[in-house]
């Protein structure tokens, strides 16, 4: 990947497409985080639902009720690209172009995305765009715009493979390098060998990993409210890791976070209150 | 070879056409009057495509194979000696290594049956889940084939790596085909007409193994 210019002279955008090719790993909430993230540290982002019919992206950043036209209303020229983006209360310089609600993926076509992104680039800063699951319509114009790619899995072997599919895909593209986000990480059952280890899937995938994020119950509640856990940074891990995340494509050299694992006394501990808590 | 000529000829594979020189859409435009003017000879047959020296990318090599598709004919490989082609060719799941394509210079340019010897292929990259490779002949792979991918070789196969989908030695009748690898476990493993799994339980640190025919079974040695 070549570098990119300094602040003072401005490019257009980067179109980064997040995808997976399985359901349910976290792709929604993943965008969701990162475009607050990428926000809050000065970017001008614009993330886009590509979920045309099956649109999630408006409730999890709390702009459902604000959303007036869409992704398709754009395509199909009923509004301008201008009416049809709803800026964030929170962050200024956020933006969302949802899905359709009431169409399906037949609506839009890889060139229509290619000129959307291309009319958002001399704007902003980054562009993020929801890929639907799957490997049929919505994920080939999800892709058609993307300049780069982020894969997100989750340690399981499921989600593995079709990760493998996807990246398969996106390299015979030409979209490559993807890169790799692992979500939902439980450290607990990677310990008891039950789920994936990050250096399995790193492995079995064989692409570079900017980001770990662990599974965190603040996640269900802040999506599920429309506030989105990256606004409060420092009260978890998962919402740092979105920070983290955020700071490599923004260049920065970040750690990776090593995963708050119990120690041996709370392990004693937690044995001994048994199964209680059901983490 | 002159320039603007399209070479035809029979190779074990089916048909080999060399476009010859000049620019791409003229020679598209060249190969379908060929296509037009003898209908039956190619209907339903499959071609590898050489290019020559040309850089083509995804939406051309696509172009082509389009063009080919109205006329009911399959393109299954693009030979090129310009590594960009090769590699865009690669990711639209065309062989690109035909075993012999070093030789074409030396060979006379003629609509017949002759069979250069098929060779084997090399393939230096990993194959990954829902990606495919067949190959009349022996193929190498340096890399790994994972889980979903699928390796498909007249003769035999050696994988250095590791082999995780499904691949099929021998597959146009050879028993006497041998599947070698540094990490031996395929979901499924096929010798000619044979079927086998690998063991369930996969322990300890993995050795080279080789799967052959023994007894009319497969059976792996180390």
């Amino acid at each position: 990947m070549e570098g990119r210019g300094s602040d003072s002279r401005r490019r257009a955008a980067r179109v980064i497409t997040i995808t997976s090719g399985k359901g349910g790993v976290g792709k929604t909430t993943l965008v969701a985080n990162l475009s607050v993230a990428l926000a809050m540290q000065g970017q001008r982002v614009v993330a886009i639902d590509a979920d045309v019919g099956l649109r999630n992206l408006d409730m999890m950043l709390g702009l459902e009720n604000r959303v007036v036209y869409d992704l398709v209303d754009v395509i199909e020229e009923r509004c301008r690209l201008r009416q049809a983006l709803v800026r964030d209360k929170r962050l200024s310089e956020l933006f969302l172009l949802p899905a359709a609600q009431t169409r399906d993926k037949s609506a839009v076509q890889p060139a229509d995305m290619i000129r959307v992104c291309e009319e958002l680039r001399e704007q902003h800063d980054f562009i993020l765009v929801d890929s639907p699951a799957g490997i049929e319509q919505g994920f080939r114009y999800a892709i058609a715009p993307a300049e780069e790619v982020l894969i997100v899995t989750n340690p399981e072997v499921a989600a593995v493979r079709d990760a493998d599919r996807v990246i398969g895909l996106v390299e015979a593209e030409e979209k490559g390098p993807a890169r790799l986000i692992v979500n939902r990480v439980r450290p607990d059952l990677v310990r008891r060998g039950e789920m994936l280890d990050i250096s399995d899937v790193v492995e079995l995938l064989a692409i570079d990993l900017v980001g770990i994020v662990p599974e965190d119950e603040a996640i269900l509640v802040t999506t599920n409210r429309g506030q989105p856990l990256a606004f409060s940074s420092d009260s978890s891990q998962a919402g740092r890791a979105f920070h983290n995340i955020a700071q490599r494509l923004l260049g920065q050299d970040v750690p990776f976070i090593t995963l708050r694992e119990p120690g041996v006394f709370e392990r004693i501990f937690r044995f001994m209150r048994s199964e209680g808590d059901g983490s | 070879m002159n320039p603007g000529t399209i070479a035809i000829k029979g190779i074990r594979q089916g048909l080999l056409v060399t476009l010859g020189e000049g620019e791409w859409g003229a020679r598209l435009r060249a190969l379908e009057a060929h296509l037009g003017a003898n209908p039956s000879f190619f209907r339903g047959g499959r071609i590898a495509l050489d290019v020559g020296s040309r850089e083509l990318g995804h939406s051309q090599i696509e172009e082509g194979r389009a063009l080919l598709e109205r006329h009911q004919v399959e393109l299954w490989a693009v030979v090129s000696t310009n590594p960009a082609t090769e590699t865009a060719a690669r990711e639209l799941g065309l062989v690109v290594d035909l075993g012999f394509s070093r030789l074409r210079e030396s060979e006379d340019e003629a609509e017949g049956d002759e069979e250069p010897p098929v060779e084997g292929l090399v393939v230096r990259r990993t194959l990954r889940s829902g990606q495919s490779l067949r190959h009349p002949g022996h193929v190498v792979i340096i890399g790994d084939v994972h889980h979903g991918a699928e390796v498909v070789a007249g003769g035999n196969i050696v994988v250095w790596g590791r082999v995780r989908g499904v691949v099929h030695a021998g597959a146009l009748g050879d028993e006497g085909a041998v599947i070698c690898a540094l990490d031996l476990a395929p979901t499924q493993l096929r010798i000619a007409g044979l079927i086998a799994r690998s063991p369930e339980e996969q322990q300890g640190k993995p050795v080279p193994e080789m799967a052959v025919v023994q007894d009319g079974k497969i059976v792996a040695v180390s």
